[in-house]
This record gives C-alpha cells, sequence and structure tokens, in this order.
C-alpha cells in the first residue's frame, strides 16, 4: 500500500527560516535510509504560503487568492510517498523521523483499487455496462 | 492493557519485524556463518519481543533491542558450545581466559559494513538453489513473509513452502556457501541470479500463471521493494537498474490492467489515464540511468525500453511500433528466446501489417519450446482474425484458451473465440501500422508485453 505523510508548517517554515544544519543532516540521513530501504516513492519541502494561491470555486465564478494563509497549524510544509506493506509499518518508519516540539505529522493511506471493490465509481460502472453489451453483441452467433 | 492494545502491539512489531528482520537475519549470518541458524536466532529475538513489548510497550530504539537479544543469545549459544568442547579438552576450559572468543563475536555482530542486507539477498538468490526455492527463500528472509505468506503468494500449500525453504538451508549447508559478498566479476554474475529472482517474483504477481487472480499486486510491490534497494547499493550496474525501470513502468499499469470484474485488460485496451503517472516517471528516470551506463543495453534495459515507449504513447494508436520493432530486433538477437521472437511478431503486425506477423509466427509454429506455450495460437489467432480468416482464427483461438492456466485468461480467449465467427467483418485486413492498436477486440494476447523467458 501507498501512505502520504503529510509534515505540518509553523512560524518558522512559513516565516522561511530555514531549520538547523544540525536538522537539516539528520532528516538527510533519515531520508537516505527510506530510500535505501525502498520505502520512499517521492518527497518534497514546500515553500512558504507566502509563495502559495489559492483558488475559491463558487458556481461559474473562480476567486484567486494570493497567500500567505494565516492558519499555520493547517499549513502543509512538507510530504512524503512510501510504499508500505501496513499502516503499521509507516508509524514505525515515522516513528524514527528526526522531529520535535510537539509537532504532529499524519500518515494518510491512499485509496488503492481494491478499496472501491465492488462499489466503483459511475463512470466505471458505466463502462462496465458498455463493455457487457458489446461482450452479448459479439457472442451472438 | 485492553485487547485492543495488544493487538495494535503485535502489529507494531509485525512491523518493526518487517523493517528489521533482513538486517537481522544478514548481521547474524555474517557472524554464526548459518543461515539456519542466524534465522531461529533472530526469531527468537522475535518471540522475546512478542513477550515483552506488549507490556513494556515499544522500545525507542525496537532494532537495537532485537539485535542485542539476538545477539546474546548467539552469545550464549557460543559458550554453550565452547563448553561441550571444553568438557572433552579441560585445558581449554582452564585456560586464563575460557571464552576468548565470545566478546570479539559481540563486537562483530555491532559493526554492520554496510552490506548485511546485501549479504542476505546474495545467499537466498545463490545460483546452488532452483528459482523456485530462491524466489521463497527471498520473500522469506528479506521480505519477512510467513510461511503462509509465501504459500498463498505461489498458490502452493504451506507444507510445500516449508519443505522447499528448508530444504534450501540444507542446500547452502552442504555445499558450504560462503557468506562474504564476492566481488568484482563474481559479483555481477551473482547479480543477475538476484535479478532474475526478483523478476519471477515480479511477473508472478503481474501475470499471474495460475489460479482465478489475473494479478496479485502485493508480490509486484515486494519485488519493486528489493529492485530499488539493489539500485540504492549498485547505482553503477545498468540491468539493475534496467531491470527496477521495467517494474515499475509495468506496475504503473497494475490499475488499469485489471477490468471492474476483475478480468484482465491488455494493454492497447487500456484506459491510459489510469496508469499511475509516478511509477511512470519513477521507471523512465530509472531507464534513463539505465541506458546512460550501458551500451549495447542488456536485457532486461531493453524490456524497458520495450515498456518506456508504450509508456511515452498518449494513446494506443500514438505507439511507436517501429522503434519497438527495433528494440524487439535487438532483444531477440540476444536472447534468441522464441518468446521474445513471438512478441517481436507481434509488434512487426502493428508496424507493417498482420501478413507480415504471420509470417514470423508461422515460422515458430515447430519451436518446441512454444508447443504448449497458449500465447503462440493466441497471435497467431489474433493476426488470423485480422486477415479476415475467422475460421482459422477460431480453431487457434480456442487452442490458445485450453492451453492457459489462468482462470482469467482461458475465459478471455474463449470470449474472443467465440466473437470471432460473430464479430462485424473487423474491416482491418491489410492495415498499416497502428490502426488496428485501438480495436480492442483485436489485441494480441500479448502485444508487446514483456516477454517471459
Amino acid at each position: 500500500m501507498r501512505v502520504m505523510v503529510f509534515v505540518p508548517g509553523d512560524e518558522n517554515s512559513e516565516a522561511g527560516k530555514m531549520p538547523s544544519q544540525e536538522l537539516i543532516a539528520k532528516m538527510m540521513k533519515f531520508n537516505e535510509e527510506l530510500v535505501k530501504a525502498g520505502v520512499m516513492l517521492a518527497g518534497d519541502g514546500l515553500t512558504p504560503t507566502s509563495k502559495a494561491r489559492r483558488v475559491r470555486f463558487s458556481g461559474s465564478h473562480r476567486a484567486v487568492i494570493d497567500g500567505p494563509f494565516a492558519e499555520s497549524k493547517e499549513i502543509v510544509a512538507g510530504y512524503w510517498i512510501w510504499q508500505v506493506q501496513s499502516i503499521d509499518e509507516a508509524v514505525e518508519w515515522l516513528k524514527r523521523a528526526p522531529f520535535d516540539g510537539g509537532i504532529e505529522v499524519t500518515i494518510r493511506p491512499v485509496f488503492e483499487p481494491q478499496d472501491f471493490g465492488r462499489e466503483l465509481t459511475p463512470e466505471l460502472r458505466q463502462k462496465e455496462a458498455r463493455l457487457r453489451v458489446e461482450v452479448e453483441r459479439r457472442s451472438k452467433p | 492493557m485492553s485487547g485492543e492494545g495488544v493487538g495494535t502491539a503485535r502489529s507494531a512489531i509485525e512491523a518493526v519485524w518487517r523493517i528489521e528482520s533482513a538486517r537481522l537475519i544478514g548481521g547474524l549470518v555474517r557472524i554464526v556463518h548459518d543461515l539456519a541458524l542466524a534465522e531461529d536466532l533472530a526469531q527468537e529475538a522475535l518471540l522475546a519481543a512478542m513477550e515483552h513489548w506488549p507490556s513494556t510497550g515499544i522500545p525507542e530504539n525496537p532494532s537495537a533491542w532485537l539485535m542485542t537479544t539476538a545477539r546474546n543469545r548467539a552469545v550464549d549459544q557460543a559458550r554453550r558450545r565452547q563448553m561441550q568442547a571444553g568438557k572433552h579438552q579441560e585445558l581449554a576450559l582452564r585456560s586464563s581466559e575460557p571464552s576468548s572468543g565470545v566478546p570479539d563475536l559481540a563486537a562483530a555482530i555491532d559493526e554492520d559494513l554496510g552490506d548485511d542486507l546485501l549479504r542476505l539477498i546474495l545467499i537466498a538468490c545463490h545460483p546452488v538453489l532452483s528459482t523456485e526455492a530462491r524466489a521463497a527463500l527471498t520473500l522469506r528472509l528479506l521480505g519477512g513473509l510467513t510461511t503462509a505468506e509465501i504459500a498463498r503468494a505461489f498458490l502452493a500449500s504451506e507444507p510445500t513452502i516449508a519443505q522447499r525453504i528448508a530444504r534450501a538451508k540444507r542446500t547452502l549447508a552442504e555445499a558450504r556457501v560462503p557468506f562474504e559478498v564476492p566481488r568484482g566479476g563474481e559479483l555481477s554474475a551473482r547479480l543477475s541470479s538476484v535479478l532474475e529472482v526478483l523478476y519471477l517474483v515480479f511477473n508472478e504477481g503481474y501475470s499471474a500463471t495460475k489460479g482465478n487472480r489475473w494479478t496479485r499486486p502485493e508480490l509486484c510491490e515486494e519485488a519493486l521493494r528489493l529492485g530499488r534497494i539493489l539500485a540504492e547499493r549498485f547505482p553503477r550496474e545498468a540491468e539493475v537498474h534496467g531491470l527496477l525501470a521495467l517494474m515499475e513502468l509495468q506496475a504503473s499499469r497494475l490499475r488499469a490492467r485489471v477490468g471492474p470484474s476483475g478480468e484482465p485488460v491488455l494493454l492497447l485496451d487500456q484506459d491510459r489515464s489510469r496508469w499511475d503517472q509516478l511509477l511512470v516517471h519513477r521507471g523512465l528516470a530509472a531507464l534513463a540511468r539505465a541506458e546512460a551506463l550501458c551500451q549495447p543495453l542488456g536485457p532486461y534495459t531493453l524490456q524497458a525500453a520495450i515498456a518506456g515507449a508504450h509508456s511515452r504513447a498518449r494513446t494506443a494508436a500514438e505507439t511507436d511500433w517501429p522503434r519497438i520493432v527495433a528494440l524487439y530486433d535487438a532483444l531477440s538477437q540476444l536472447t534468441g528466446s522464441p518468446v521474445v521472437e513471438l512478441n517481436r511478431a507481434v509488434a512487426v503486425s502493428f508496424a507493417f501489417g498482420a501478413a507480415a506477423g504471420l509470417e514470423l509466427v508461422d515460422a515458430l509454429a515447430d519451436e518446441p519450446a512454444l508447443a504448449s506455450y497458449h500465447l503462440l495460437p493466441s497471435v497467431r489467432g489474433d493476426l488470423l482474425l485480422r486477415l479476415g480468416r475467422r475460421g482459422e482464427a477460431r480453431v487457434e483461438l480456442e487452442r490458445a484458451a485450453s492451453l492457459a492456466q489462468n482462470a482469467w485468461e482461458k475465459a478471455l480467449l474463449l470470449g474472443r473465440a467465440r466473437a470471432s465467427l460473430g464479430a462485424t467483418s473487423p474491416g482491418r485486413t491489410g492495415e498499416s501500422g497502428g490502426d488496428a492498436a485501438a480495436a480492442p477486440s483485436s489485441t494480441p494476447g500479448l502485444a508487446s508485453e514483456p516477454p517471459r523467458r
């Protein structure tokens, strides 16, 4: 399974302050371990929301809002995408990350095809129906 | 602790085990020079963890805990052996340092030279073992899979797999396989044996040869994980990147490869918007690394390049068939494999027309290696269909269905055999390259799927 790991931002990341050399070194080492273990598929740090934009949708109107965005707790400052066997494995990996200071990092499993089970999207169901008709049509003698 | 808490602790321990077991066993093998013993020691450490952690909680550094526990057992055992030996040799026991070997042992276990994992991969994939045994041992030692899980993966019974693993360990012990990581040319030779196993595991997941499920993604994921580990360890080995690229690119299509009710959807019929773009990018990047490292390209890299050509086409009709033919030419020269030749025929049929493809397929008719290979009549049937020779096509497709072992594949082929007579005129006789690619009914069974050698 695949999980996405969200690292929240704080005042420092929002102010564009880089973490200490020591922390960067530790984080690089952690990343290296993830790569060496074949776990890491992708991961990046994100710039402060002062560089971000939002688009708000209402009806046919699209409003563009410039950053920064105040609610820094909800801001994502970085992410990883990991390939793991279970969310427990992801937790065990995350525990080894060099975070501190009460920061809460969230792991969210990505939907897998089997999660949809028989309840497929309407588009897929339609497709399946089309296929059935087609198969029937073709199998007529 | 509540029942739920115990369950959580248990799954957390299993997660730690999955992360640590290979390195743990690899480290122990380096010291005790006995694979079975190393695995036993690691298992004992796991049992100890199962016993202690639910009440004490998972330690801050679980890997160190497991290693220390296993090491203590190893030292205990070594000491016990020394004592036993000592009973026969009074002198040795009374010497000033009765357990002189033991502290060295402890120190040795602590120093990971960085290749404990590699050592384990190389042992598990040692050429003295059959490929099936290598695959089972690899999943067990490196994937941390239980015997039951491996049995499920290969649709074999648990005792069969348990026996296969036990026999493999015995074979390794009897052959006195050295536990050192080889260097230079020998390392390359051993690596190719590892790649072969990874691809076998991957393929078993990608296109299950037996049973009712068309794919078993968990096997693909495990092979990919090991491939990624290997590529990290061997950044300069072109074929390691080549195989990784091949697996990433093929895995990118896993989602699109299975229809709503679990039926197979072949390459040219797939909804390409469902391809996993992250894996496509990773695969193409690995392919670029492999191509930069080595010319002429090796067999895995060539297959990856073929897969990459499909990945780059936004629609099936945009497929660069002449390029794929050229890649198959190179692959065919390199391997001399009739399966590759069959794939080449399919590519030729799309690049230069069904008649040209059929000519190549007919040349393979007496190939003994393909005598019971269902894809030969499957491809032939499709080509005949495209040429409007429906009666002959039906016979071939039915023959293909009777040879196929996977239930879904069988059904697919029978469906096509039935359809071959009822279908409206294909109207594609003598078509030029690419047209037929868009038409679902004429998609050959393996349209440039990777050859299984």
